[in-house]
């Protein structure tokens, strides 16, 4: 029996009702806008959830528990996919027991991110099968689809969400999915799982031939959907694109495709051949019309100009007419800032005081390169703060060296800036080097999720906990230091002054809870310290 | 049955979002398709926020096409001027001077207060509003939110 259920979710929020539905026994990943709602959504509703220090752990996590047979989901942001990559592209070849679905967000036209990759390239690259949701129900029938693929053909599948995807809401039908899932248990499949060059070979093949496999399989799979319509037009197209081009022109014949990889080439040419002009309409790079035009099949596609942003209703329209005249700017939007009274403000007057070259990071701190304070020099990807920062001490004349610091928060420092501090132990510029970490003990910039320095789970249930300043020192760093920034700035100042130019490795912990979350903190170390208590008492 | 297209916008804190949902909530109480698109991340740091809520009996796309709203919700008057070319010619912009905050329970229920101004041109019944404004907010905070709602809609 079939229960429906119609419910307003958005993208993310039917990810994690599909996820619940669909029995997935852990979900794990690495906060990051537009997919951070996906997990807290998932403990929400009762599944089992937890952040990782970053995606590629949390890709690790999630293979454990697929190669035990059980269901696995790891989510992240587009960029969390690159960290997560070195384990996607093996574990396509190891393939999984149970369920293995990574979720990855992109972010086109970057409302919140640093570049606008199109990941639907790591699918083709990886070799894993790719869906992607145009819309909420989608999101919740693909990720139900995603888990049975991969089930089916023991094989992780990259479930390629993007940010409109992911933040828009509508109405969404819900199912009993009953196909259950098994219990837990291992194999020593030790031929399949250890990938040293003589199990990798074969594993190889195996993966090009599930690939193949799910190619001709895909030909008939109804993820593909046609909308009949006038033959003189027809859109391939996939994703959000769908939904603006089926309102730029509604009359139009339609070839909406749900598994992006491995393509259904030869419904693609049906298709084609069906209609008077056909045009490839995606969001992104012309990932389609590659691999549709490789295939010998003549299609049309969006001028350069749209690959850049997020498509629209209009830019559809355009790209139907050829347009390629200058687009109207869009509304202006102001600028995010930080909030009035947070102690980054401090702490960055210091820094252009001190006229520091500061190498970035990610996170409300990369707010400091915009007015008043432009202080940020460089900002990259997670983590890069510290291994640029040395890269310029290195290479950069004495005076100019000892001016460099690097500035990294606590959860970006958890994610990726350890082996930052291990390689600046293992070879130290002759000016040595300041690392500064900005700890408001929060991942704040995402809706201050928890991290292993918070010593809370997502749940805020409290777990262990890393000391930033026990790790420096066991690292090997003599100069730690522990500073509360909030009030008067001078011992900040001071101290960087001193720690500049003293030619030796310096690690500088900046530490207050940001102020929108400190009560709340309050409430779970209040909540903690009651639950404990019984237990310590006895 | 032709889509009804409403913007709201406003900054990071002013409760667009929640007022998106109250409206995406009518319009599924009321038995249409709906969809409602929002930008956030780091909005969260006071930046401008737009919602667009969509509904009628068949929605494709997620967001407003360009001109296209019936209604733009303005809660932040710095939003104003940037967002109005968003409306159709013809189309009603709620401004932010359409409240004296001044007579609210609760000036957070700003966002509240619009969306009565905005119910007087939706058809329809109150009920619905009250039901789906009870439903996004805590019972602690009913009762500032209907006094808003009802200042809103009635000028009471």
């Amino acid at each position: 029996m079939t229960e429906t259920n119609r419910r307003l979710l958005s993208g993310n929020e039917a990810v994690a009702l599909a996820a619940l539905h669909a029995g997935v026994a852990l979900g794990t990943g690495y906060p990051g806008t537009p997919a951070t709602e996906i997990l807290e959504e998932f403990s929400a509703l009762g599944g089992r959830a937890q952040w990782a220090p970053n995606e590629k752990v949390a890709a690790e996590v999630a293979l454990g528990v697929a190669f035990a047979g059980a269901r696995a989901l790891v989510t992240m942001k587009h960029v969390g996919l690159n960290v997560a990559a070195d384990l996607l592209f093996t574990a396509a070849y190891t393939g999984c027991d149970g369920a293995l679905v990574f979720v990855s967000a992109d972010d086109p036209g970057m409302a919140s991110s640093q570049n606008e990759q199109d990941s639907r390239r790591y699918a083709l690259a990886a070799g894993v099968p790719m869906l992607e949701p145009a819309d909420a129900q989608e999101a919740y029938d693909f990720t139900a689809a995603a888990i049975e693929l991969s089930e089916r053909w023991k094989i992780p599948v990259l479930l390629r969400m993007v940010t409109r995807v992911c933040h828009s809401k509508e109405l969404v039908s819900s199912r009993a999915l009953t196909q259950a899932a098994t219990a837990p248990h291992f194999d020593h499949a030790y031929k399949v799982r250890v990938m040293i060059p003589a199990y990798a070979r074969p594993a190889h093949r195996r993966l090009r031939a599930k690939l193949a496999e799910m190619a001709v399989w895909n030909e008939q799979c109804d993820l593909n959907r046609i909308i009949g319509g006038d033959r003189s037009l027809g859109i391939v197209t996939s994703s959000a694109a769908y939904l603006h081009a089926r309102e730029a022109e509604p009359t139009a014949s339609f070839l909406k495709l749900g598994l992006t990889y491995p393509l259904p080439i030869e419904k693609i040419r049906a298709f084609a051949a069906t209609v008077k002009r056909c045009l490839v309409i995606e969001e992104g790079d012309p990932y389609l019309t590659e691999a549709i035009r490789a295939a010998g099949i003549p299609v049309e596609t969006k001028p350069e100009m749209y690959r850049f942003g997020e498509l629209n209703v209009a830019r559809v329209r355009r790209i139907l007419a050829g347009d390629t005249s200058p687009e109207p700017p869009p509304v202006p939007g102001k600028p995010p800032q930080l909030c009035a009274g947070c102690w980054y403000e401090h702490t960055f007057d210091v820094l252009k005081k001190l006229d520091c070259l500061v190498s970035g990071d990610i996170g409300c701190y990369t707010l400091g390169a915009l007015s008043p304070w432009e202080v940020m020099d460089s900002v990259v990807c997670m983590g890069a703060s510290i291994g640029v920062g040395l890269g310029l001490r290195h290479v950069l004349p004495p005076e100019l060296a000892q001016r460099v610091v690097s500035v990294i928060g606590d959860s970006t420092f958890v994610h990726s800036g350890m082996a930052g501090l291990a390689e600046m132990v293992y070879n130290p510029p002759p000016t040595g080097h300041v690392v500064v970490i900005l700890d408001n003990s929060a991942t704040a910039m995402t809706g201050f999720q928890e991290h292993a320095g918070t010593g809370r789970t997502l749940d805020h249930e409290p777990t262990g906990k890393i000391s930033f300043e026990d790790l420096g020192r066991a690292l090997g760093i003599k100069n730690v230091f522990v500073v509360d920034p909030s009030r008067n700035t001078e011992p900040f100042e001071h101290l960087l002054k001193d720690c500049l130019t003293n030619n030796q490795l310096n690690l500088i912990i900046l530490r207050r809870p940001c102020m929108l979350i400190a009560g709340k903190v309050k409430g779970y170390e209040k909540a903690a310290a009651q639950s404990c208590s019984p237990v310590k008492a006895e | 049955m032709k889509v009804t297209n409403i913007i709201i916008t406003g900054l990071g804190g002013q409760g667009v979002l929640t007022a998106a949902g109250i409206v995406a909530d009518v319009a599924f109480r009321c038995g249409f398709e709906v969809k409602q698109s929002e930008l956030h991340g780091l909005s969260q740091r006071g930046g401008s926020v737009t919602s667009d809520v969509r509904f009628g009996r068949e929605v494709f796309s997620p967001m407003v096409p360009s001109g296209e709203a019936d209604f733009l919700v303005v809660v932040a008057p710095d939003q104003m001027e940037v967002n109005r070319p968003q409306l159709r010619a013809g189309g009603v912009l709620i401004a932010p001077e359409a409240i004296d905050i001044t007579k609210l329970t609760n000036r957070k229920s700003f966002n509240v207060a619009l969306l009565g101004v905005l119910s007087r041109q939706l058809d329809i019944p109150e009920t619905v509003w009250l039901d789906a404004i009870r439903a996004a907010f805590p019972e602690k905070l009913h009762a500032a939110n209907l006094q808003a709602f009802n200042h809103g809609r009635k000028g009471a």
